[in-house]
């Protein structure tokens, strides 16, 4: 009893109040692109970067497919590029995720006025990982957790496919899985929708190219939120999905 | 930590004695940390590697042998080598003869279809069959559960693996092998420090580099932060297993301070772009020190309360003992490692038995208990927690620990390097062969969970089928370290 009333002083209260406010100090998060010019034929970030995410003339960084280790930033001779701590990234379609010099703002989420009639009040999602690190699926596992408490606005994942409306989709999309996705997707009643986490589900990310992976499934169904990172950040999800449901916060508590 | 590296000629001996060798060392007491094929120049021909730790040591020795004749399996003698000798098979279809349990391991491209997986069949009219997977309940990676029982009572546990094979060895040969920490980090993502520090030394090994003092204290650290993390993250799931909210709420929310901590020095809740070959990319400066003392205090403080209060309930206590038991012989005779070795009485810890930088200087306790069971699992994970929590309050003391990475020198050729890192779950390894030009010609990554699968399916046989969560929780292995 009386241990029990030391571990509820010591927890104290966790949640974050202001999910979309909330400083994150030292996080590597959205990349911006200066106007400064580059050196003469200079490629550095192009060849430092370890998933082609970098095109350049003009210089352009797609975060679909950035994992975020800053060598771009450190092999550049201009301080071009650079990372803040913002984890504002997602976005609801694909064109949007490019980070490109006149552009300082992070991609909208534009509110989907049919989503947000169907799942502005509650929302579940069942998560499949075909592939994935275990790095996706921790941070999707600590959106439930006290700090980050998404059920607060009726958003929580579900066990199992046929009560689910979300399908959140981690890791590159190996072969061995392309059988349990399908009949996982199919067991989902409509209206349904696919969200896509992290530069491998975006893109196939560090994993692009190789033998054992089968993304068909992607162009079959395309996903209606991207939420990049490797891994992404919880807020990065949070943020996305509120915007994408046009959920407004609730009055500070 | 430890590294081995060695000419290839001055390890290859002929495939009789290699074998002998292996037999006699393991007769003697010696620890099997692996086995392992790699293409050799003859095409018919294949290496076959083997990796033993005696005495302090680790002992390498390779052989040709060829491929159409196969091999006199190893497991039936040492079944330590099952999984070993299974791997060779599915990856080179070189067959070790007489091999109790050829089973697939991660069905590579090529390989046959994972729904043609023939289980073992428990027979008789009151057994049945309980299907789990390949997607489970939870936000978690895939794999498949056979369970045969009678009635609730479990008699056997089929894991079929292998949805998760991304064909990552092959992605790491196909690139420049100075510049593999993004995709090393991400083989198994809640390992991503111990699998870029054991793909940094194996490197650095090769060009005879070596890092600043400051540098591997700095890799000691990120280390111990993702064991606290992961236990923390284990115990928590523990907790909510057996219906215990305020130790899940509660280890969560820590977990949560472990991670921003690792946040707050290299940008990334996981440890990522920490390290890199030649040193650590990530420092602790003047400013940096108060916080990170801050977090380790406070994470020293309330855990003391937490731990308490778990240790004390009876409810969960009750839950957890004498449940998922394997007995120190099991463990031995498996070659289990890491902390699930060490619940079961095996101590097995390189941080402790291949002591180097910076464990020689700052040396670890490793922590032991003999029950071997769910509970034994539980109270390792929460006191491997407070020792890291000990070791990291030394660490930040040393003098300098500002980011410092050397250049590599030039990669020795026809050599063959291994490095063992102790992760959280146990000892990862990475080991780099180069060819005449100094090109990496094979990478083999072995991941804890490898070996201890079977540990979690041996002791779930006679358990009831309400307790797999827990034991699988408590054993916490990886999907994706196996399948690569």
């Amino acid at each position: 009893m009386f241990s029990a009333l030391r571990v509820l002083g010591s927890q104290g209260r966790q949640y974050i109040v202001d999910v979309r406010q909330a400083q994150l100090n030292g996080f590597r998060g959205r990349p911006v692109i200066t106007q400064r010019p580059c050196a003469p034929d200079c490629n550095a970030c192009v060849a430092s970067c370890p998933t082609a995410a970098i095109t350049q003339a003009p210089l352009a960084l797609d975060l679909g497919r950035c994992v975020f280790c800053g060598e771009c930033a450190l092999a550049c001779p201009e301080g071009k590029i650079g990372f803040t701590t913002d984890y504002r990234m997602a976005s609801g379609r694909r064109d949007t995720l490019v980070v490109r010099e006149a552009h300082a703002e992070p991609p909208a989420v534009d509110v989907s006025a049919a989503l947000k009639k169907l799942f502005g009040r509650s929302l579940k999602m069942r998560s499949v990982s075909t592939g994935g690190c275990n790095a996706c699926e921790l941070e999707l596992n600590a959106l439930g957790n006290v700090n980050f408490d998404l059920g607060r606005y009726g958003i929580e994942f579900v066990a199992s496919p046929r009560h689910a409306d979300a399908l959140v989709l981690s890791g590159p999309l190996t072969r061995n899985m392309g059988e349990a996705l399908d009949l996982c997707y199919a067991g989902m009643p409509e209206p349904r929708f696919v969200i896509s986490v992290g530069a491998c589900a975006i893109s196939g990310g560090l994993y692009d190219g190789s033998p054992a992976l089968e993304r068909e499934f992607l162009s079959r169904f395309t996903p209606s939120l991207y939420v990049p990172g490797c891994p992404p950040h919880p807020l990065t999800f949070v943020n996305g999905i509120l915007d994408l449901l046009g959920i407004a916060l609730p009055a500070r508590g | 930590m430890a590294t081995a590296v060695h000419a290839l000629d001055s390890i290859t001996v002929p495939f009789r004695e290699l074998m002998d060798h292996l037999r006699a060392r393991l007769s003697s007491g010696a620890r099997l940390v692996s086995l392992f094929g790699s293409p050799a120049a003859e095409p018919r021909e294949l290496m076959l590697t083997t990796v033993v730790e005696q005495d302090g040591a680790l002992i390498c020795e390779r052989a040709a042998l060829a491929r159409e004749r196969g091999f006199h399996a190893l497991t039936p003698d040492f079944p330590c080598a099952h999984i070993f000798e299974r791997e060779i098979f599915e990856s080179f279809g070189v067959r070790p003869h007489d091999h109790p349990w050829l089973k697939p391991v991660r069905y590579p491209v090529g390989s046959l279809a994972m729904r043609d997986y023939a289980f073992w069949k428990l027979e008789g009219k009151e057994v049945h069959e309980v299907a789990v997977g390949p997607i489970h309940a939870g936000v978690i990676e895939p794999g498949h559960f056979r369970f045969m029982c009678l009635g609730e009572t479990v008699h056997h546990l089929e894991i079929q693996l292998g949805y998760q094979h991304r064909a990552a060895e092959g992605l790491l040969l196909r690139r420049n092998v100075r510049a593999l920490t993004p995709l090393v980090e991400t083989i198994c993502g809640d390992s991503s420090v111990a699998h870029a520090w054991a793909y940094c030394a194996a490197l650095e090994a090769l060009c005879s580099t070596i890092p600043t003092v400051g540098a591997q204290v700095l890799r000691g650290m990120a280390l111990e932060l993702e064991r606290v993390a992961m236990h923390l993250a284990g115990l928590a799931g523990l907790c909510t297993d057996v219906a215990f909210l305020q130790g899940a709420a509660t280890y969560g929310r820590l977990r949560t301070t472990a991670i921003n901590t690792s946040l707050l020095i290299c940008g990334s809740r996981f440890g990522r772009t920490w390290l890199r070959p030649g040193g650590s990319r990530a420092g602790i400066s003047a400013e940096l020190r108060q916080p990170v003392q801050a977090n380790l205090a406070l994470l020293e403080r309330d855990l003391a309360i937490i731990n308490a209060h778990v240790c004390d309930a009876m409810g969960v206590r009750a839950r957890l003992a004498a449940v998922g038991v394997l007995t120190t012989a099991q463990a031995l005779e498996l070659g289990l490692v890491g902390m699930a070795a060490r619940a079961s009485g095996v101590d097995v810890d390189v941080r402790t038995s291949l002591r180097s930088a910076p464990h020689d200087a700052l040396p670890v306790t490793s922590t032991l208990e003999s029950s071997g069971d769910c509970w034994a699992r539980a109270l390792v994970r929460i006191r491997e927690v407070d020792e890291s929590l000990r070791w990291l309050k030394a660490a930040i003391e040393t003098e300098t620990l500002l980011p410092s990475v050397i250049p590599l020198g030039a990669v020795a050729p026809r050599t063959l390097s291994i490095a063992l890192v102790e992760g959280w779950r146990g000892e990862v390894m990475h080991a780099i062969e180069t060819g005449d030009d100094g090109n990496a010609v094979h990478y083999r990554v072995q991941d804890p969970s490898l070996r201890n699968w079977m540990g979690l399916a041996l002791s779930m046989r006679g358990n009831d089928i309400s307790d797999f969560p827990i034991c699988n929780k408590s054993f916490d292995l990886s999907y994706c370290g196996n399948d690569l």
